[in-house]
């Protein structure tokens, strides 16, 4: 049964990564991402990882995909043009992932680690759970723990930083706006504050200068 | 199953994941498959957690998911960047950096 679910799981998984790299539409390529995660969560529950199949498809087919959604929406999803140059280019790039896939083999084939080929230790029954990955988080790699955080803050300032959209001439225009308000409003028309006579009866409103150049178009974005 | 065959599934995406990096030129897929080789990476780790019956190796996979994270986080907002700057979603235009 395990093996039935291994082999199928493990097909998903490699064809979804296949799709990602063969489709052209990005949007089909998310998908075929989205089905290689939970494929890949189907392995981890073989490998008895529970907590971990479960944050990936909470984290990674639920959160990130959904962020790569969006951002496929909003710039549009482009095929890629297919007479593109640089086919030899891609050759050599199917030979170097050729060649390192032969390597790789090489190294789990030759590997001296005698329990790779045994189905794992044995475990007991808290293997995997929530509880087990908690206490190792806040005992054995606090420090870690601490610095994901720290990473993840840092990365969703930078995030907002790069992807705000830049204000140039918009905070001008406010100001002019905030200028023409007492110009609508002539001196003694009967303010509060004249009534009161708490004030001497305001000067002429400044007539907001007449602009010479016209406003240019702000560039929108940039660094 | 034996752990061997987990660790060739994850040689095998990761492989596929790197010739796509190298192949694609739009920058979200390259992206999306940087997000497999880690992936690729969190395979391999749970298999060894799995081998050695302790769960450190779970912990590596979830301290990888967390740097993925901030990864797509930068990489997206890289990307929205560049289109609002209306240059070309391409790796292959994108070469002002080049020495």
């Amino acid at each position: 049964m395990s093996q039935v679910l291994f082999f199928l799981a493990g097909l998903g998984a490699i064809a979804g990564a296949v799709g990602v790299v063969a489709f052209r539409n990005p949007f089909y390529t998310v998908l075929a991402l989205v089905f290689h995660l939970i494929s890949l969560a189907a392995l981890f529950l073989l490998l008895l990882a529970q907590f971990v199949a479960a944050a990936q498809v909470v984290v990674y087919a639920g959160a990130v995909m959904v962020l790569y959604v969006f951002v496929v929406a909003y710039i549009g999803g482009q095929d890629e043009p297919l007479g593109a140059p640089g086919g030899t280019l891609k050759g050599a790039a199917m030979l170097f992932a050729g060649a390192l896939f032969v390597e790789l083999s090489i190294a789990i084939l030759g590997s001296g680690l005698k329990a790779i080929d045994s189905r794992g230790a044995g475990v007991g029954s808290s293997y995997g759970t929530p509880q087990q990955i908690g206490q190792l988080f806040l005992t054995k790699f606090l420090f870690a723990f601490e610095l994901a955080s720290i990473l993840l803050l840092v990365a969703a300032v930078g995030a907002v930083i790069l992807a705000r959209r830049r204000r140039g001439l918009e905070a001008e225009e406010e100001e002019a706006a905030r200028r023409a308000i007492p110009a609508v409003r002539p001196a003694g028309t009967g303010t509060m504050a004249e009534g009161a006579g708490a004030l001497a009866p305001l000067p002429l409103a400044p007539v907001p200068d007449e602009r010479e150049e016209p406003i240019e178009p702000t560039p929108t974005g940039g660094w | 199953m034996n752990i061997g065959w987990y660790l060739a599934a994850s040689a095998l995406i990761f492989c596929i994941g790197a010739a796509g990096v190298l192949v694609r030129r739009n920058p979200l897929v390259v992206l999306l498959c940087l997000e497999l080789m880690l992936n690729a990476g969190n395979l391999a780790l749970v298999a060894f957690s799995r081998m050695h019956g302790n769960g450190d190796g779970q912990v590596f996979a979830l301290i990888v998911m967390v740097v993925a994270a901030c990864e797509v986080t930068i990489g997206l907002g890289l990307i929205v960047a560049l289109y609002r700057r209306r240059l070309p979603i391409d790796v292959d235009e994108l070469r002002e950096l080049r020495g």
